[in-house]
């Protein structure tokens, strides 16, 4: 293992960086005038990193030649896949960012910026193979976004957003550092591998501790309950791109850094954190059901359908099988498309002076003078709802059918049966677009970006998106065997 | 049977249309579901005529791996044909009855009910169990539409109604679905319904499927989401619920729990039984004081379907056989029930049946079809009705005589609520002015009568034609049966022959 190839590894990351510090530059010297530039430019950067690191899962990279400086890293095709998710919802954020901050003159330099170094953290969270790593990965994102969540500045939601977002954050930050001090104790050492043998046979008091800890501060950087407070208030805070940004990239990292910790470092002792993904995912599906019933601003009601749908997740996650992690990269897949559908639509409810509309009660009879984008809005509230025959039902499909195979039938009735309680706002969105009296009160004209992006997410999530069940299945089923290659 | 991709080409046509529709105006979007339907029924009729009695159990089958975990599979036997010929026929007239009492929003509400046909013969098309599922739960999302958007003064309320409970009793299904899949290591319906599950499973298989199953149907107690989803939704809307919808339930046990869990099946026969004797008695007294004429044909649906069950369930030919005939009897009667309130519904605006009489002094033609609609739907000799009603009811008699004498009883309470329905709105005196000044049928609603009347009389005089598609199957699946067939209460035996007078074995 000699230095170069450990460079070659990660050259994705990078570039990123080297880019990013560059952008940097580049917006000290020009201003807030370049930042259209900017943006474009960092969205090529994310393309160049894609390229980059899809050969990696397409020849379903595994092993110790994919491993880099000494074990604390791994760029397989695990790590490549969930890139690959992050760096489309980032390129998602950059695209939609101009149109919505402009009309507020808020649109800085700093955006394409901060968005390339939170997907540079992420790109190492989702290749951490050692808790140093992990650490740095996840702190290099949070410290991006709390930032991002506070963007408006002259906005008091905004900025309530950043400091709710900072101070939970920073308190969850510190419940993971000392379950890993915990472990790093009870194990002597802090890379996955090692770990994962230090653990295997009889397991210390003090151990479990650690997992409990670790498990408790990712909990809640994936917001499953009971960690969920946060992101309803976070996400309604937040400029839209920006909650856009937060309800996927981060939540796919944080994902794909709990299955490499889980399934990796604690897989010799599934027995010991199995129950508590299990409550963590049945409490996710009640609770983020129930939370949005009552909800009468939509970004709140969609931070609810992520809560949600992070339950459905999990339940993939609780299979510890390769099936089930295989089944999660799917559902992460399918549930980026649909929360950048929804942000998208989201961002094109305008009144006549183009500011943006966030209560529910404005969208009643949408349907009647905005066909298209009501049509698209139900089409992702039908399909986070999972109903067939929209692309929304495959996820819940395919983790359902890990959980069965995994032996777990009784979680996966209570599961399904729970998500008829979502079904139930889902369609009381799509009740107001089309069975209430027009309120008029959404008018504005939307970006030529937006709607391309809507389209391309509407279009996805049709029916027509299982003819992609083949390859994605193929993908993720190769990315999952490279993560239990590395456990 | 030239290769042509028929069952394909009738799911995609309504397709097409639909989204077609979607982007037409008014005018042009009646006309295009009027030729999308009509063409479908052509192709229905194509379909019908190719197929071979007496041949393979599945024809017309389709075979393409296009999806990870299942294919799309698409074939049908002779039951499945005769569904799809239900629904088919019924479309255009759904569309003939939408065609001036939908004003608002016309090309999406067509295109909601082209999308519901390509996913109803989807359903019955389905030879995989997946792709099944999907069509199955698909019908919730252009249903909910049709009822929410153009449904009358409580529609919200309904559709929710309907939509959660039909969702609640499917997602089961699917877990169940997933387990057979991961035990049978297939999704390919046919295999499946040779496959022998241990009888310990079934059990809770047989209930998952019974879930779903029970709610579409419906049977007593999950039928409380009908009476309002008819009640709200459209005219047309209740007749494809009536005539189409439901019968995915009867599909349902035929295809899935009865060969797929015979066991369990027979465990569970008399669960069916009960349920199925509290529906007949109890929802046909519920007709009987019914004011809203909607409500009284939806309630006396649950009685009809509460037949089809326990035909379903006695687990003999006659049973089974007559269990098909009323599913297709009360898909033709009871759509045009409601078609014939539909009529007089776009004239008062009222479902009130206290503000009609008389109807058969100013609307002798009226009168007339819907006279033998009330008579198909009490089951008189002759109509559709009674031909499915009796053969249900020879079926279960050889397995529990009690249970025929309280079903039996629904066939007088039906004639009691169907007579006083037809007695306080067509004849007696014509008490409300606005109602004895309303005109006969019109051209259309000729057009639409008509050809129902004329096939309810058919399959009540020749119910042949429409039994021989389904004899084969229905003995096929007789036989996967009777290893489990219950013993009958009245052991029935053939008595000892006279020799003195057979003077010739007939067959």
């Amino acid at each position: 293992m000699d230095w170069q190839q450990s460079l070659r590894l990660v050259a994705p990351e990078e570039l990123l960086s080297t880019a990013g510090l560059v952008l940097l530059l580049v917006a000290a010297w020009a201003g807030d005038k370049a930042s259209r530039a900017l943006s474009i430019a960092a969205v090529a950067v994310l393309v160049a990193c894609a390229v980059m690191v899809a050969p990696a899962l397409c020849s379903g990279a595994m092993g110790v030649e994919t491993s880099a400086f000494y074990g604390q890293y791994r760029a397989d095709a695990f790590a490549s896949f969930a890139k690959l998710l992050i760096y489309a919802a980032a390129g998602a954020a950059l695209i939609v960012a101009p149109a919505f901050f402009e009309r507020v003159r808020a649109m800085r330099a700093e955006y394409p910026v901060l968005i390339l170094f939170a997907v540079l953290g992420m790109g190492l969270m989702v290749s951490a193979t050692d808790l140093m790593t992990l650490y740095i990965g996840l702190e290099m994102n949070s410290l991006a976004a709390y930032i991002l969540a506070a963007f408006l500045r002259s906005d008091e939601r905004s900025a309530e957003a950043g400091l709710k977002y900072f101070v939970l954050g920073a308190l969850a930050s510190g419940i993971l550092l000392f379950g890993v001090s915990l472990i790093y104790g009870f194990t002597g050492g802090t890379s996955f591998a090692g770990i994962s043998a230090a653990l295997a046979g009889d397991l210390s008091v003090g151990a479990t501790f650690g997992i409990v800890f670790v498990l408790a501060g990712l909990a809640f950087k994936i917001a499953a309950v009971p960690f969920h407070m946060w992101t309803p208030d976070v996400y309604e805070g937040a400029p839209t791109p920006v909650t856009m940004f937060f309800a996927s990239a981060p939540n796919v990292a944080a994902m794909a850094l709990t299955m490499r910790v889980t399934l990796g470092a604690f897989g010799t002792q599934v027995d010991a954190w199995q129950q508590i993904v299990i409550f963590a995912a049945l409490a996710s599906i009640v609770f983020g059901a129930l939370g949005a019933i009552g909800q009468t601003n939509i970004k709140r009601l969609l931070a609810y359908s992520g809560i949600n749908n992070v339950g459905f997740i999990l339940i993939g996650l609780a299979c510890a099988t390769p099936q089930g992690a295989s089944a999660m990269l799917v559902y992460l897949t399918i549930y980026v498309a649909m929360t950048v559908g929804g942000f998208v639509a989201v961002l094109m409810l305008k009144d006549a002076d183009g500011a943006p509309v966030e209560a529910i009660a404005d969208l009643a009879g949408l349907s009647r003078h905005r066909k298209v984008l009501s049509l698209c809005l139900a089409m992702v509230m039908f399909s986070l709802a999972g109903i067939p025959p929209l692309f929304g039902f495959w996820g819940k499909l395919v983790v359902f059918k890990a959980a069965v195979q995994a032996g777990l039938v009784p979680l996966a009735a209570i599961g399904i049966a729970a998500s008829v309680i979502g079904a139930f706002y889902y369609i009381k969105i799509v009740k107001i677009m089309y069975f209430d009296e027009p309120a008029g009160t959404i008018t504005g004209k939307s970006d030529w970006a937006h709607q391309a992006l809507l389209a391309l997410s509407a279009l996805a999530l049709s029916p027509l998106g299982y003819l992609a069940t083949k390859w994605l299945g193929v993908l993720a089923n190769s990315a999952a065997a490279a993560l239990f290659d590395a456990a | 049977m030239s290769g042509l991709p028929i069952l394909s080409l009738m799911l995609l046509v309504p397709l097409v249309g639909g989204l077609a529709c979607l982007f037409a105006g008014a005018k042009a979007a009646r006309w295009i579901a009027l030729a999308a339907t009509l063409v479908d029924l052509a192709l229905g009729v194509v379909l019908w005529v190719n197929y071979d009695v007496g041949g393979a159990q599945w024809q017309f089958t389709e075979r393409l791996p296009l999806f990870a975990g299942f294919s799309y599979a698409l074939g049908i036997d002779g039951i499945a044909l005769m569904l799809i010929m239900l629904s088919v026929f019924l479309m255009p007239i759904c569309i003939g009855a939408s065609w001036t009492s939908i004003q608002s929003r016309v090309g999406e509400y067509m295109a909601a009910f082209l999308l519901m046909e390509t996913l109803m013969i989807g359903v019955f098309t389905a030879q995989d169990l997946f792709l099944f599922y999907i069509f199955f739960e698909a019908g919730l999302i252009p249903m909910y539409l049709i009822i929410g958007i153009w449904g009358g003064a409580d529609r919200i309320y309904a559709s929710y109604k309907f939509f959660l409970y039909t969702l609640l009793g499917s997602v089961l299904m699917l877990i169940a679905m997933l387990w057979m899949v991961n035990n049978a290591g297939t999704t390919d319906i046919p295999t499946l319904m040779a496959y022998d599950f241990d009888p310990a499973a079934q059990k809770w298989l047989w209930l998952a499927f019974f879930a779903s199953f029970a709610v579409k149907m419906p049977m007593w107690p999950v039928h409380t989401w009908l009476p309002d989803a008819h009640v709200q939704a459209p005219t047309a809307g209740s007749v494809i619920l009536a005539g189409v919808l439901l019968k995915m339930g009867g599909y349902g046990f035929i295809r899935f729990s009865l060969p797929m869990f015979p066991e369990a099946s027979a465990q569970f026969a008399p669960l069916i039984f009960g349920l199925s004797m509290v529906a007949v008695v109890y929802t046909s007294l519920v007709a009987l004081v019914q004011h809203d004429m909607k409500k009284l044909i939806a309630y006396s649906s649950v009685a009809h379907m509460a037949i089809v069950t326990v035909g379903l369930f006695a687990f003999n030919v006659q049973g089974l056989e007559g269990a098909m005939i009323v599913m297709l009897s009360h898909g033709l009667v009871s759509g045009a029930l409601f078609l014939s309130v539909g009529v007089i519904y776009d004239r008062l605006h009222t479902r009130e049946i206290d503000r009609y009489g008389g109807l058969s002094i100013n609307m002798p033609y009226y009168a007339l079809f819907f006279m033998v609609f009330t008579m198909a739907s009490v089951g008189l000799p002759g109509t559709s009705g009674f031909v499915g009603e009796f053969l249900a009811l020879a079926g279960i008699y050889q397995v529990s005589s009690w249970v025929t004498l309280v079903c039996t009883t629904g066939i007088i309470l039906g004639a009691a609520y169907m007579l006083y329905l037809y007695r306080r709105v067509a004849f007696g005196v014509q008490k409300n002015a606005d109602a004895a000044a309303m005109p006969d049928l019109s051209a259309r609603e000729w057009a639409m009568m008509a050809p129902i009347a004329a096939v309810v009389l058919w399959m009540g005089v020749y119910p042949e034609s429409f039994l021989r598609p389904m004899r084969a199957d229905i003995a096929a699946l007789d036989a996967r049966l009777s290893r489990a067939r219950p013993e009958g209460d009245a052991q029935l035996k053939l008595g000892a022959a006279k020799p003195a007078k057979t003077h010739e074995e007939s067959h």
